[in-house]
C-alpha cells in the first residue's frame, strides 16, 4: 500500500472544463479523432453517446450478471432438490419427492437475487469503487463536476501527451479552462 | 430555441442544471427548510412507532392470543396488513423499473421517493407474518434453509415458503437498486455541502464517486439490467403472495384470476400512496417545477387504469363462483358478500375501489389536487378492505356450518396496524430530511433530453419554460 508514504508528485494530465454536455461530446469526438486514447470524461449525469465518442466499450457487466443468474438458478434448484429428495425425503400428499413445478418459484427468486447481487457488486468492483482519492479531484473547480460542469481529461500516460501541444488542442475545443493536474 | 418537448411540462419554471440541483439538494443542505409541518408529521410518526413498539412487546410477552385471530380465522389482520403493505411497495418498483424499460422519462422525477416508499412498505409488511409466528426467533428454522441441529429443512412445496423467498429477494433487490441510484446524488451533495461533518459522511456514502464516463457506462448497464430483473420480480412477488390463497381449497380464495388481479391491485394502491405523499411534499418544499401537474395527471391515469383491472377481477371472481358450480364458492363469494355479516365491508370496498376512481376520467378532476387526494384515500381504504373481504371473511364460513365463527379484531390488531403506519410516516419524513427526495442526476438527464441534447443554450442563461395551461 502506497498510502501514507510521501509520494513523488508527478503530473496526472490536463483537464479541460466545459460548460455543456454538447461541448464535451464535441471535444471527446475531436480528441478521439486526433488519436488520444488515455482520456476520461467527468460528467454530472450519464451523457448519451459519450461512450461512442470516446470509443469505450465494455460488455463484461452483462455477461457477469448473466453468469450470476445461472449460478442463482442452479443454487436455488439444487437446494430444494437436495433437501427434498436426498437429505430429508418426506411424502406430502403423495407428491413426488422431486416436485418440479413447486420448485420453480424459489428457483426463480434465487436467479433474480444472485443476478442482482452480481450487478450490485460488479458496478462497484469493475469501477474500482470505493476509491476515496483520485488525482482528478485536484482539478480547480472540480466540485462542479457533479453539478453543472463537464470535464475532459487527457492523461499523461497517453503516448501523444505533450503539455504544450495538448493544452493548445484542448483550448481549441472551446474549454472554459484547462489546467494541468498533479497526482 | 428547441423548446417544444419541454412544453410537455415534465419540468417547468426557469431551469438550468444548477437550479435543479439547488431545489433538491437544499432540502438536505439547508436544514432550515424543514419547518413546523415536518415536525408535526415526524412527531406523529414517532408516536405511531411507539405504539408499534408497545404492540410488539405485548405480543411477544403474551402471544398471538392478544389478537382477534381464532379457529377457523387463523389468518386475519396480520395477513391483511402484510398484503396491503407489500402492495403499496409495488408502485415504487413499477415506477423505477417498468417505466424505465418502457422509456417513460417522466418517471425520473418521482422514482426516488417511490423507491423509498417501497423499501419502507416492505419493512412494515415483513413484520406481520414474522410476528404472526408468535415466536419469530423459534420460527427461523422453517423459514430459512440452514443446516440446523434437528436436521430439518423448510417445506419448499408450500406457497408460504415461496413467499419468504419472494419477499426477502424483493427487499434486497429494491434496496440495492435504491442505493445504486443514490451514489451519484450523494456525490453531488458532497460537493455542495458546506458542513465538514456532512461532507465526510457523504464522501463515504458516495464511495468516492467522480462521475467518470467509464463508471457511468457500467453504471447504466447495471441499472438497466437491474430494472430488467426487477420487472419480473415485482410481478412474481404479488403473484406468489396471491398463491398463498389461490392454491388453497378455501371458498373465496381458490380463484385462478388472483395473480394478475393482485398485481394490478398492488399497483393501484401503490400509486394512490405515491400521490398521497407527492402532493403535500411538492407543495411543502416547492417542488412544483419538478413534480408537475403532468406527473399527477399521469399517475391518476395509471390509478384509474389499474382500478379498472381490479374491477374486472371482482367481476371474474363472481363469475367463477357461479361457473365453478361449487355451492360453497357461490355461498361465500356472492351470497355472504352481498348479504352476510360482513356485507358492509364488501359494499364499502366497491364504493372505494370501483366508484371513487371513476372521477379520474375527467381531466378537470385529475387536475384538482383536493379531489386527487380524496380519491387516493378512498383507494387506500378500499384496497385494505379488499384484503379484509378476501382473507379473514372467507375463513369465517367453511364447508361445514358447524365450523363457522365470526371474527372480531381487538385493540392490539388495530394498534399494530396503526403502529406500522406511524413507523412508515416516521421513516418517510426522515428520508425527506436527510436524503435527496428526487433523483438529482436523472432529472438533469431529463432536462438534457428535453432540450434535444442541445444544452449549450442553458450554459448562457436558464431556459424559461412556457407552461401550457396546466396539464393537457
Amino acid at each position: 500500500m502506497s498510502h501514507g508514504a510521501p509520494k513523488k508528485r508527478g503530473t496526472f494530465g490536463l483537464v479541460a472544463e466545459f460548460s455543456s454536455a454538447e461541448a464535451l461530446l464535441e471535444a471527446a469526438e475531436q480528441a478521439g479523432s486526433a488519436g488520444y486514447r488515455e482520456t476520461d470524461a467527468y460528467t454530472p449525469f450519464p451523457v448519451h453517446g459519450l461512450s461512442d465518442a470516446m470509443r469505450f466499450h465494455d460488455i463484461r457487466m452483462p455477461w457477469l450478471i448473466f453468469t450470476g443468474g445461472l449460478v442463482g438458478a442452479f443454487t436455488g434448484f439444487t437446494l430444494q432438490w437436495y433437501t427434498a429428495t436426498i437429505d430429508y425425503p418426506l411424502s406430502v400428499g403423495g407428491k413426488p419427492f422431486n416436485s418440479l413445478p413447486s420448485f420453480f418459484p424459489v428457483t426463480f427468486e434465487c436467479t433474480i437475487l444472485f443476478a442482482a447481487l452480481t450487478a450490485f457488486i460488479c458496478t462497484f468492483a469493475l469501477n474500482g469503487l470505493p476509491k476515496p482519492y483520485h488525482p482528478v479531484f485536484n482539478t480547480p473547480g472540480f466540485q462542479r463536476a457533479t453539478v453543472d460542469r463537464f470535464f475532459f481529461a487527457i492523461e499523461k500516460s497517453d503516448p501523444m501527451y505533450d503539455s504544450e501541444a495538448t493544452r493548445k488542442f484542448l483550448e481549441g475545443l472551446g474549454a472554459i479552462a484547462v489546467s494541468e493536474v498533479e497526482n | 430555441m428547441a423548446l417544444t418537448p419541454l412544453n410537455d411540462s415534465m419540468i417547468t419554471g426557469s431551469q438550468d442544471y444548477a437550479s435543479i440541483d439547488n431545489s433538491i439538494s437544499s432540502m438536505i443542505i439547508d436544514q432550515k427548510r424543514h419547518t413546523r409541518p415536518w415536525f408535526i408529521m415526524f412527531t406523529f410518526g414517532v408516536m405511531g412507532t411507539g405504539l408499534l413498539g408497545a404492540a410488539i412487546t405485548w405480543l411477544l410477552y403474551q402471544g398471538v392470543g392478544i389478537w382477534g385471530n381464532n379457529i377457523p380465522t387463523a389468518w386475519a389482520f396480520d395477513i391483511v396488513n402484510f398484503v396491503w403493505w407489500i402492495g403499496i411497495g409495488h408502485a415504487g418498483t413499477l415506477i423505477s423499473a417498468i417505466l424505465l424499460l418502457l422509456r417513460q422519462p417522466w418517471r425520473n422525477s418521482i422514482n426516488r421517493f417511490s423507491e423509498a416508499m417501497t423499501i419502507f412498505a416492505v419493512m412494515c409488511a415483513g413484520m406481520f407474518p414474522l410476528l404472526h409466528t408468535g415466536r419469530p426467533w423459534v420460527a427461523i428454522y422453517w423459514l430459512f434453509p440452514y443446516p440446523n441441529i434437528m436436521g430439518l429443512w423448510p417445506q419448499f412445496r408450500s406457497p408460504l415458503m415461496w413467499d419468504v423467498f419472494a419477499v426477502s429477494t424483493y427487499f434486497s433487490v429494491s434496496l440495492m437498486f435504491w442505493f445504486i441510484g443514490l451514489v451519484p446524488d450523494f456525490a453531488t451533495l458532497r460537493d455542495q455541502s458546506k458542513n465538514k461533518f456532512a461532507r465526510v459522511l457523504l464522501a463515504i456514502a458516495c464511495l468516492g464517486w467522480r462521475g467518470s464516463q467509464r463508471h457511468w457506462h457500467r453504471y447504466e448497464q447495471a441499472y438497466l439490467i437491474l430494472a430488467g430483473l426487477s420487472t419480473p420480480l415485482v410481478l412474481s412477488v404479488h403473484s406468489i403472495v396471491s398463491f398463498d390463497f389461490a392454491s388453497s381449497v378455501v371458498p373465496g380464495w381458490n380463484v385462478t384470476v388472483f395473480p394478475p388481479y393482485f398485481v394490478a391491485g398492488a399497483v393501484f394502491a401503490g400509486f394512490a400512496m405515491v400521490l398521497t405523499f407527492a402532493i403535500p411534499i411538492r407543495k411543502l418544499y416547492k417542488l412544483e417545477d419538478l413534480i408537475t401537474m403532468r406527473h399527477i395527471d399521469w399517475m391518476a391515469k395509471i390509478t384509474l387504469a389499474t382500478g379498472l383491472i381490479v374491477a374486472y377481477g371482482y367481476t371474474l371472481e363472481l363469475f367463477y363462483a357461479w361457473y365453478s358450480g361449487n355451492p360453497n364458492e357461490w355461498d361465500m363469494t356472492l351470497l355472504r358478500r352481498l348479504s352476510g355479516p360482513y356485507a358492509w365491508a364488501y359494499a364499502a370496498l366497491i364504493i372505494c375501489n370501483i366508484v371513487a376512481p371513476q372521477a379520474f376520467w375527467f381531466p378537470s378532476l385529475r387536475r384538482n389536487l383536493t379531489v386527487v387526494m380524496i380519491v387516493c384515500q378512498f383507494v387506500s381504504v378500499g384496497m385494505w378492505l379488499e384484503r379484509f373481504v378476501i382473507i379473514p371473511m372467507s375463513l369465517t364460513a367453511n364447508y361445514l356450518p358447524s365450523a363457522n365463527r365470526m371474527y372480531y379484531p381487538t385493540f392490539w390488531d388495530f394498534g399494530m396496524f396503526a403502529g406500522t403506519i406511524g413507523f412508515f410516516i416516521a421513516l418517510m419524513f426522515l428520508f425527506i430530511r436527510f436524503m435527496p427526495v428526487i433523483n438529482i442526476f436523472e432529472v438533469k438527464d431529463l432536462l438534457y433530453k428535453l432540450l434535444g441534447h442541445r444544452d449549450s443554450q442553458i450554459a448562457l442563461k436558464p431556459v424559461e419554460v412556457e407552461t401550457v395551461g396546466g396539464a393537457h
